[in-house]
């Protein structure tokens, strides 16, 4: 069991002191390498407690905790810590070290040499999105909180650990900014591949992140461990099913990204063609809206077929603005809900040069939702009885 | 008018005297207070995390500080005699408790997350104090110990009365020939300089402050 496991719980328990009922009870728990498991239950349920019996901020009472196959239970803590990523949802930047400071902290810790550390910060600052030159000498008070956390999570990448511990990172985030930090996260995740524990309250930031996600109920029994798809298709017990809630199709549509999914053709024209041209492409396409693409190909506005009429001189102030566009790393819930404040009534897909790639049209995600629910009907239960 | 020119005239006349007290005051200042500085902050940090202890020894601080002056100047003379040791340890007693009291605040209030990101980094407690809570703690220690000079600045003109110099030489001698000629500027000698003396301090502490406070801390 502890031989593939990465990180293996066994027998696990803790108990404070001054209270007889243990927070987290004799839980075995076993983190395969590679992927993200969430921890997810009601406040209390001991999700938290679990995750820092990990890198031992919390000493457990019982049980053994073992580390790519080493027992570390009574292991130098500090010396553990180095070798796991920890990031908190008040992420905690050190507010009297520059941002370079703060990322470097564990390389220092390790001895890296001076010139290793500085390329390690450069890199790591450009992996979460901020440009070094700008943000190196910066103070954690200059940055908002997206940006702190990003450089949380920088820090914690700082010796490239294979595992990475999470505390409701994004808890305390803006929804908006919380899912381009997720969305973020994701892509990142999918390069580094590292073995994450990720804890969460929010039912649907699990079914996001998670590779697999165990449901914890009080003291961190495990309730249901699988992955997102089967967990949502075949809650094992009432416990799990009412956690889930209601509108679990909906659910599954955060299963799915953009780029699962082919983009929709749709008829396009250049800034510069004529009115005539526009008329043609869209009358040819049979649709009811034409995308206006600027120099870089990007999208920029939705015509009619009475805009195009209108047009004076050029498509730059006609139709509607294409406010929001989705990239492929997107799920298709967040491209259902950019689509039903969209005036065409579908969303455009750019790629990773923000160049228009196709539409997502609402016809699509109706099939998709279909799919998946003859899916889960066919899907054979594993826990369930 | 007339008064202050007399005064200036005085102070010309005694600049050699006037440097030499300075001196003294300085000494009879800086020696007790970098005394209380190891003693409050080391104090303050072994006990940090606890503070049924800490409050015990901020309450016998605070009642050091209330032993009257002229009392807790002479009390030792029997064991050190006169001059330098008895006003040297009165004030290091009094100066304990603005920096224990600003050592126990300061790290008190280093924000939890920090400490929490601080161990969970893989820092030891050794490396924790040092990188972390002292510099986090700094500035409202540092501010304990401006409050700790400007304090033995004043009470150090007592020393004179257990003949151990300084500024407070210039004060007794007035109030000892008064009404005699100078006894008015002599008081006025000894007050004047140590207001200055406590406001260069003050100022150079804050400047010392600024150089060694993190620019991420300050406001």
């Amino acid at each position: 069991m502890t031989d593939q496991a990465l990180i293996s719980l066994q027998g696990i328990g803790k108990t404070y002191p001054g209270s007889d009922i243990p927070a987290v009870a004799d839980l075995d728990l076993n983190v395969t390498e590679g992927g993200i498991l969430v921890l997810v239950g009601p406040s209390g349920c001991g999700k938290s407690t679990t995750l820092r019996l990990i890198n031992r901020m919390i000493e457990p009472t019982t049980g053994h905790i073992f580390f790519e196959g080493e027992d570390v239970t009574t292991a130098n803590p500090d010396l553990l810590r180095r070798r796991i990523g920890y990031v908190i949802q008040q992420i905690g930047l050190f507010p009297h070290m520059t941002i370079a400071e703060n990322v470097s902290t564990v390389p220092k810790l390790l001895k890296w040499d001076t010139a290793r550390t500085a390329k390690r910060v450069d890199e790591l600052l450009d992996m979460v999105g901020m440009d070094p030159s700008i943000y190196r000498g910066r103070y954690p008070k200059e940055l908002s909180g997206g940006q702190a956390q990003r450089v949380g999570v920088a820090r914690a990448l700082g010796a490239d650990p294979d595992v990475m511990l999470m505390d409701e990172p994004f808890g305390a985030i803006d929804p908006i900014t919380r899912d381009r930090l997720q969305n973020e996260f994701l892509r990142l995740q999918g390069e580094l591949k590292k073995t994450i524990v990720f804890v969460t309250h929010d039912i649907d930031e699990a079914i996001k992140m998670g590779d697999q996600i165990a449901i914890l109920r009080d003291q961190s029994k495990v309730a249901q461990l699988d992955t997102p798809e089967r967990i949502l298709a075949n809650p094992a017990d009432a416990f799990v099913a009412d956690f889930l809630g209601s509108g679990s199709t909906l659910k599954g549509l955060t299963l799915v990204r953009v780029k699962d999914i082919e983009p929709t053709p749709y008829p396009v024209v250049d800034m510069s063609a004529g009115r005539a041209e526009a008329a043609r492409v869209l009358q040819d396409s049979g649709e009811r809206w034409l995308l206006v693409l600027d120099n870089a190909k990007h999208p920029v506005r939705w015509l009619t077929a009475q805009d195009i009429d209108r047009a004076d001189q050029s498509f730059a102030d006609a139709g509607q603005a294409v406010r929001t566009t989705v990239q492929s790393s997107y799920t298709l819930r967040d491209a259902l809900e950019l689509m039903l404040h969209s005036a065409a009534g579908c969303i455009a897909v750019v790629d990773n040069k923000n160049e228009f790639a196709g539409v997502v049209k609402l016809e699509t995600l109706a099939r998709q939702i279909q799919d998946m629910q003859v899916a889960a009907r066919l899907a054979i239960p594993e826990d369930a009885g | 008018m007339e008064g202050i020119v007399s005064w200036f005239e005085f102070v010309v006349d005694n600049l050699g005297a006037i440097w030499t007290s300075t001196l003294e005051h300085i000494v009879l200042v800086f020696v007790p207070v970098v005394a209380a500085i190891v003693v409050s902050v080391g104090i303050g940090i072994l006990f940090r995390h606890n503070p049924l202890v800490q409050n015990i020894n901020l309450s016998i601080a605070a009642v050091l500080l209330t032993i009257p002056s002229l009392a807790l100047f002479t009390i030792t003379i029997p064991i050190f005699g006169l001059g330098f040791w008895p006003p040297v340890l009165a004030l290091f007693l009094y100066s304990i408790l603005p920096i224990l009291r600003n050592t126990a605040t300061g790290l008190a209030g280093v924000d939890s997350a920090v400490l929490e990101s601080a161990k969970g980094v893989g820092m030891g407690p050794r490396t924790r104090l040092w990188k972390v809570e002292l510099p986090l703690a700094w500035p409202v220690i540092l501010a304990g110990i401006r409050v700790s000079v400007l304090l033995s600045m004043g009470i150090a003109a007592i020393a004179t009365l257990v003949a151990a110099g300084g500024l407070g030489d210039f004060i007794k001698d007035g109030l000892a020939r008064f009404p005699l000629p100078t006894s008015v500027e002599r008081i006025w000698t000894g007050t004047v300089f140590i207001i200055i003396l406590a406001l260069i301090s003050d100022q150079l502490l804050g400047f010392a402050g600024r150089l060694t406070t993190s620019k991420g801390i300050q406001k």
